[in-house]
């Protein structure tokens, strides 16, 4: 917990001399990782940020986007994967409690959350599913009690996180663009530290979370109070519509060393605090843990001093203790005091901006031995595989995870979780859809195409629902990026993820890098998390129950292209082939085209198809409408592939379309204008699932027992192990 | 016609409540903080859903200690509408205004799912213009929502006809399914599930029109009265 010698010598130059102990503790906390991006900030530059939509001002934690009529939506995305392995319920609780922080300093209000858990395998590991179900049970507690919705996320399974969790939560607020924090401050200004009281939990969490994880540091994880939290939302919305705030910041990771710093840092100002104003828990705390204690629920707040007794009656009200512990100066000094001793003074520029570092990368060596891997022969029984499939912890039904979630409070929800991707009305008439996909297993078999896969798959999912990307968060979760051959996958999956977001115009309005994670067996795979917020201006589909007679037609090509997917890995336990590619062009085409018809309202129901291919894909359109469903592997676009490539193949820029007899023609006559790739590739009927090939029946399963299968096997195998 | 919505510490249905009643209803709403004096011109009050108090204790509890009680009590003696939803319901149970607890769902978890009610009692302020057994889609979204009475009181609830709503199905474990009662009087009126999530098209999967007859007859029934 302390800084790197070659950076102590760079302080002690930068201020002429040798930092005390409290000024290394702060620099320390701000100088981690976790909080200063040092191995990643001069790569992150290459994302594309700015847009028509994006509004970028200083001191934003959260991106925001303007969706008209006055109005915007925020968004932010944090993980918490350090606490979550060592104490889900706490870790997963507080990563909730920190992302929501960040889209409320914007002046928004938190309109929703997602959550993104990744855990070993709960089939064979009992750590895997405690993990698992404390996570759950920390975000629905969480979030539940504040009054946000939880309405969407994914749930993934995989050895290289045994013995580890990693826990991602997003966040969108809404509100309306004049109502945004300007942050800004000017001298005499008081500096108010409002919420919980600071106290010894979390100290260090920042450098916890910069490390691997070797020890079981407890005291790093902090305490959720998810009261304390809801509380100083409704104080702080309340303060910001009295005109009591000048400028907001959450206190996360590195805590007061990190939100004083930063905050005096991007507005140009100095702040000089007295530690001993801060409302602590514990009488005999130290400057230095004060200063670094990462104590939730916790927000800094810039006043004008006309304004405090305003801010003061405010708190008053909503019982959220507030102290003065500082002012603003014009020295651009972050000075702490201890009563009226000095005990640290150090210029905000040189605190909150670490030596930037240029690490070396190099191609791993596991990828060429990959590829000399030879691909598994296909299995015998295609319904058994299906159906296997269909239990599988990564594609059965979350709804063990997502029914624990109040996704109905704030009455937005339009479109629910279980679908591709849920939908959220906003006061202006128009619709939100998001997402967030990952996928370790693609990206790491290939971090950039993977990478690009995770983005196309979230764009697919809200597409899904009629709408236009219009944004993305990233999150980039890596191992330990000393070693050059982790660093290089992450260079990768930043560089895929840098093309995509040119190539279709979606900013990148925000996202986190979280290196170091570490399991005691190696590092994680590559995992790039990728959030898509989409817009529709007019409504969005309205899914219908397909029916006896409905067509079923394919947009995309299959392609040989079962690398990292649910058929190799968790059928044959094969890791290696080919990954799934975008073609860019086919993407874009198959984006407007699904749009277009959904605009003229021309399909019942749009699904993407994704984990577990076609086979999968099919099944579950044929499962929520409860009817069978056949299906002719003949009029399937593919390069003549063999039966279970085309039943499990994760291709990229694939859509299932439920369409009724009367719409067909106008469905099929704008494909055609487009030059869309597209198949009519079966008919809902019956009580079956059924795909023949020259027809002659090669895979078949009833749909209420592919829906038993599909809808209990996760829920059991967290019961009943 | 003019109600007043209690808003305590960690209530966060409030403004969903609020939304529904002036945008959907068209009536005059007001909110009331749980140290505010009620005034006496109000038609009817409702106690929204959240987490007062963070369920501290237990749910409800530490709310149906809060200065506006006192109100909330003389005006429902005097036999003005009140309706809690969720935690409201848990806070008229602790603070007596409704027998019964609510208890931990038997799964231990929290529960967020649509379901059906059935409409047991349609003489309350709140169910009057319902036929009896009419069913209601809906959502329910509680981590303490099983409805707990003994035997004795059970009877007591029958023969006094204070089962208002049973659930459809088997949700929670509840006692004889109840999912919503109210007082010996019928004015004070408590439900586990959420009317105002489900009164709008655009957020119901189902049909609205069956939640919406709950804010409908207390709009017949304050008119009546007036």
């Amino acid at each position: 917990m302390s800084l790197q010698p070659q950076e102590l010598d760079y302080l002690s130059k930068k201020i002429k001399r040798k930092p005390n102990d409290v000024e290394t503790h702060i620099v320390a906390a701000e100088w981690s990782e976790h909080c200063s991006y040092k191995s990643s900030k001069k790569h992150l530059k290459i994302l594309p940020m700015s847009g028509p939509r994006v509004i970028r001002e200083k001191g934003f934690d959260s991106g925001v986007l303007d969706v008209g009529d006055g109005y915007v939506v925020t968004v932010h995305i944090e993980s918490h994967n350090h606490p979550s392995a060592v104490e889900p319920y706490g870790g997963a609780a507080t990563g909730v409690g920190g992302v929501i922080r960040d889209i409320l300093s914007a002046g928004t209000r938190p309109i929703a959350l997602f959550d993104g858990l990744r855990f070993g395998n709960i089939e064979k590991d009992s750590q895997a599913r405690w993990l698992f179900k404390n996570a759950v049970t920390g975000i629905a507690d969480y979030g539940n009690c504040l009054g946000i919705p939880t309405i969407g996320g994914e749930v993934e399974f995989d050895d290289c996180y045994t013995n580890y969790a990693l826990v991602d939560v997003a966040s969108i607020g809404f509100g309306k663009k004049e109502r945004l924090i300007k942050n800004h401050a000017d001298a005499g200004d008081l500096v108010v530290l409002l919420g919980g009281s600071t106290g010894r939990d979390g100290i260090g969490g920042a450098q916890f979370a910069s490390d691997s994880l070797e020890t079981e540091d407890r005291s790093a994880v902090q305490i959720p109070d998810p009261f304390i939290e809801k509380l100083i939302i409704e104080a702080t919305l309340e303060a910001r519509n009295e005109g009591c705030i000048k400028a907001l910041k959450d206190l996360g990771g590195g805590g007061l060393s990190c939100a004083i710093s930063e905050t005096a840092d991007t507005l140009g100002i100095g702040i000089e605090l007295d530690v001993n104003r801060v409302h602590t828990r514990e009488s005999d705390m130290s400057p230095r843990e004060i200063m670094t204690s990462e104590s939730q629920e916790r927000m800094l707040v810039i006043t004008d001093k006309k304004k405090l007794a305003k801010l003061e009656s405010i708190c008053k009200k909503f019982r959220v203790t507030c102290s003065v512990i500082g002012k603003v100066t014009s020295d651009k000094m972050m000075r702490v005091k201890n009563n009226n001793v000095v005990v640290a003074s150090i210029p905000a520029e040189i605190v909150a901006n670490a030596p930037l570092l240029d690490r070396p990368s190099k191609v791993p060596a596991y990828l060429k031995e990959l590829q000399k891997k030879k691909e598994p022969t296909p299995v015998s029984d295609l319904s058994k595989t299906i159906m296997r499939l269909l239990s599988c912890p990564n594609i059965a039904s979350k709804i063990w995870v997502y029914g624990q979630y109040d996704h109905e409070v704030g009455i937005r929800t339009v479109v629910k979780p279980g679908m591709d991707s849920a939908v959220l009305r906003l006061d202006n008439g128009k619709y939100l859809a998001a997402k967030i996909d990952g996928n370790p297993k693609q990206c790491y078999i290939d971090p950039k195409n993977g990478a690009i896969g995770c983005f196309e798959e979230a764009c697919r999912n809200v597409v899904c629902t009629g709408a236009t990307p219009i944004g993305m968060v990233d999150h980039l979760q890596f191992g330990n990026p000393e070693n050059p051959e982790i660093f290089w996958t992450f260079l990768e999956s930043l560089k895929g993820i840098s093309e995509f977001s040119k190539y279709f115009d979606i900013p990148c309005v925000g996202g986190k890098v979280s290196l170091y994670n570490e399991t005691p067996q190696g590092p994680i795979k590559p995992t790039p998390l990728i959030g898509v917020l989409g817009l529709i201006e007019k409504k969005p589909l309205h899914t219908q129950k397909s029916e006896q007679g409905d067509i079923l037609i394919l947009i995309g090509i299959t392609k040989d292209e079962l690398g990292g997917s649910e058929y190799y890995e968790y059928i044959h336990g094969f890791v290696g082939g080919k990954c799934p590619t975008v073609d860019f062009v086919e993407s874009k085409r198959n984006m407007g085209a699904v749009i277009h018809i959904i605009e003229n309202e021309w399909a019942k129901n749009v699904h993407d198809c994704s984990k577990g291919g076609l086979a999968i894909a099919v099944s579950e359109l044929a499962m929520t409408s409860g009817i069978g469903c056949t299906v002719s592997l003949d009029n399937i676009q593919s390069s003549k592939l063999p039966d279970d490539k085309i039943l499990f193949s994760e291709s990229h820029s694939r859509y299932l379309l439920s369409v009724s007899k009367s719409n067909l023609d106008s469905v099929l006559g704008y494909l055609k204008t487009k030059k869309v790739n597209f198949g009519i590739i079966g008919k809902f009927e019956g009580k079956s699932i059924a795909f023949s090939k020259s027809k002659k029946v090669i895979a078949k399963l009833s749909v209420d027992k592919a829906h038993d299968k599909w809808f209990n096997s996760l829920k059991d195998l967290v019961l009943h192990g | 016609m003019k109600v007043g919505i209690v808003v305590f510490p960690g209530s966060n249905c409030d403004r969903d409540m609020y939304h529904v009643l002036l945008d959907v209803f068209k009536l005059d709403v007001k909110y009331f903080w749980h140290e505010d004096k009620l005034p006496k011109d109000l038609d009817a009050i409702v106690l929204p859903g959240g987490f007062s108090y963070g369920d501290r204790l237990r749910a409800g509890v530490i709310a149906a200690h809060s200065p506006v009680i006192s109100d909330v009590k003389r005006m429902a003696d005097k036999g003005m509408p009140v309706l809690g939803v969720c935690n409201g319901f848990q806070i008229l149970v602790e603070a007596e205004l409704l027998p019964g607890v609510l208890l931990k769902n038997t799964s231990l978890n929290f529960m967020c799912r649509w379901t059906e009610l059935i409409v047991e009692n349609n003489k309350t302020p709140f169910t009057n213009k319902f036929a009896l057994k009419e069913r209601i889609p809906i959502p329910i979204a509680n981590g303490e929502g099983r409805y707990y009475v003994d035997k004795a009181t059970l009877h007591t609830l029958k023969k006094n006809n204070q089962i208002v709503f049973r659930y459809g199905e088997s949700v929670n474990n509840s006692v004889f399914d109840i999912a919503g009662i109210c007082n010996k009087e019928g004015n004070v009126v408590g439900m586990m599930p959420h009317p105002e999530r489900a009164v709008e098209a655009e957020i119901n999967p189902k049909d609205c029109k069956p939640a919406s007859v709950i804010f409908e007859s207390l709009i017949t029934t304050v008119g009546a009265r007036k």
